[in-house]
């Protein structure tokens, strides 16, 4: 899989409440009303110039905080299709994962982009190149590709129960 | 082997497992709460008509109790269906009060069980020996569907405790200090081990405080092994048959760190980072809005007694509004026979039904911009509580009671 898009660049420690705020937890919203509130409470510009296929490249910790998947889900339905960060907080990773939004952990990508970078990201070759600079990342494990590839852990599921003849 | 090996080895039937290995395991519980709403559609789309097994299924409604709006009541509507539909005994409509809290209460969290949870804070039951972490809406609606789900087996770090709290100092502090050194991603991905002698002079209350927090440092899991402190309260809740797992003394940690309880002093977490941990005496004065006492963190009753302790035959500040929110009905109705409801409403508490009331900023308690609230709550996100620009100290409750006498951050004297 490649990926093309341009950057957006955050900092340390994103947490869930700045990407998905607390008070649209409880009420439903549709995938373009959620792609609306996406990071609002840091990035007021963010939901209006995103585009189909840009980048976030955070820095650690990104994520952190509340479970809630929507902070995974907004980023999804706002088009991005891949975070770049020095780490993730677990939930947020798996919430990622699971909802088949690529998760890359690589710190020197992390320190390297700015927003409004250009880049491309090789899945399979595992780089990440931006005019001249190359980042290397390990590829993810068979088994989360295999979820990213179905499109979620849901599809996932779906295709595993049946092959079970659930 | 750490815990977190022994445990996922035992319940993924694998011989040996180690940190960093993926393994699918059959939790003994599952928990969800008011976003069961979102889960029951998930669910639905997989397709598969009855859940996996449902006297493992638990669903708890705390978030926002009674329904603040149209939109919860028909979650709440919709929840209630479901667990009708789907016969599932184990629910826990809005008189129970937080999910953390009852599910301890109801004896669910026993020694050795893997409890999954769909919110960030099921670490809480770590404080009995199980496994208990937090997952996804999704996962929750794919272990109701296939009874399984993938874990990464993570690395441990343990923590040893020593001594006794001082007068006005207690497990909130501890896990404060914890955070502020090891930062928010202190612990991230990893099993957080506390062990020690000073865990003798720790109730289960408090090393509820201890589990439940570590998720601020990102732990996955947080685990006390189990003792007599703990066996004696499972008696209580009878809870009879459990197998408790202790991890091998040759276990490997990544990171082994040491408090001595004796020399910890009162702390707050300044906005807007649980890890922004500050002595009380540097933001001393600082002036409050609003104060909470409650939450899965410190609503039980040995935080209102305390809070008791400080406020009674004593008046809250005019320019400060104090929410007392009992962790559960349970804590209500037990401080309601100690006389304890009683001296916090009279010193000018609000009583509020037990649930998490303003803690996840969905009612009963929301900040406007430019308040400031100090709350015994375990996050102090910007725009946790409200406004975007308003902000939250977290304390110990005791704090927060001393504080609500002058309406400013305040030392419990
Ligand atoms: S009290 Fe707060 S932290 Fe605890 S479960 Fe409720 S919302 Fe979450």
């Amino acid at each position: 899989m490649i990926i093309k898009g341009k950057v957006w660049k955050y900092g340390d420690n994103v947490n869930t409440d700045v990407i998905y705020p607390g008070k649209y937890t409880y009420i439903r919203c549709s995938p373009e009303e959620m792609a609306g509130h996406a990071l609002e409470v840091i990035d007021p510009d963010f939901s209006g110039s995103v585009a189909e296929g840009d980048v976030i490249a955070a820095g650690k910790n990104f994520g952190c905080g509340s479970s809630r998947e929507q902070a995974a889900q907004c980023l999804k339905y706002a088009g991005i299709s891949a975070v770049i960060g020095k780490s993730f907080a677990r939930i947020f990773f798996r919430n990622a994962i699971n909802n088949g939004l690529l998760v890359i952990e690589s710190e020197e990508a992390s320190e390297n982009l700015s927003t409004g970078d250009e880049i491309s990201i090789d899945t399979e070759e595992g780089t990440i190149k931006s005019g001249k600079m190359v980042f290397n990342f390990a590829p993810l494990p068979d088994f989360f590709s295999e979820i990213i590839e179905c499109g979620g852990i849901i599809p996932y599921t779906r295709k595993r129960l049946k092959v079970n003849g659930i | 082997m750490t815990f977190a090996e022994k445990i996922l080895s035992v319940k993924s039937g694998v011989d040996r497992v180690q940190a960093g290995e993926i393994v699918e395991v059959e939790p003994d519980f599952i928990m969800s709460h008011d976003n069961t709403a979102s889960i029951i559609k998930t669910f639905e789309e997989i397709g598969v008509k009855e859940v996996f097994n449902r006297d493992r299924v638990t669903v708890f409604l705390d978030h926002c109790v009674p329904a603040a709006n149209e939109e919860h009541a028909k979650n709440h509507d919709d929840i209630r269906k479901f667990v009708r539909e789907q016969k599932i005994e184990n629910f826990f409509d809005i008189s129970y009060g937080v999910c953390h809290q009852v599910f301890c209460e109801m004896g669910f969290a026993k020694p050795g069980e893997l409890i999954l949870g769909a919110d960030s804070h099921t670490t809480t039951y770590g404080a009995f020996g199980c496994f208990s972490a937090g997952i996804g809406r999704s996962e929750l609606a794919v272990i109701l569907a296939s009874g399984k789900m993938w874990l990464k087996v993570p690395s441990s770090v343990k923590i040893i405790v020593e001594g006794s709290f001082q007068k006005g100092v207690s497990a909130k502090d501890l896990i404060l200090r914890i955070i502020g050194d090891i930062g928010s991603d202190g612990a991230l991905y990893k099993s957080v081990e506390i062990h020690g002698d000073g865990l003798q002079n720790i109730s289960m209350e408090s090393r509820m405080v201890l589990t439940n927090m570590s998720a601020e440092a990102g732990a996955k899991n947080a685990y006390i092994p189990p003792d007599k402190t703990a066996v004696d309260w499972l008696v209580t809740k009878g809870v009879k048959d459990f197998n408790p797992i202790y991890p091998d003394d040759d276990a490997e940690y990544e990171k082994v760190l040491k408090y001595n309880l004796n020399k910890l002093v009162p702390l707050v977490a300044c906005p807007d980072s649980v890890d922004n941990v500050k002595e009380v005496s540097e933001v001393e004065g600082t002036k409050i809005d609003q104060i909470v006492i409650g939450t899965c963190t410190n609503g039980r009753l040995e935080d209102l007694e305390t809070a008791a302790d400080i406020l009674k035959d004593k008046k809250t500040a005019k320019d400060v509004r104090l929410l007392i929110f009992p962790a559960s009905k349970e804590v209500y109705l037990e401080s309601l026979k100690k006389g304890i409801i009683e001296i916090l409403a009279e010193a000018g508490g609000i009583i509020m039904n037990p649930g998490c009331g303003p803690c996840l900023g969905a009612h009963q308690g929301i900040l406007a911009d430019g308040e400031v609230c100090l709350s015994t709550s375990n996050r102090n996100f910007k725009g946790r509580m409200g406004g975007s620009k308003s902000k939250i100290f977290l304390s110990s409750p005791a704090i927060a009671a001393a504080s609500a006498l002058t309406g400013k951050i305040n030392y419990f004297l």
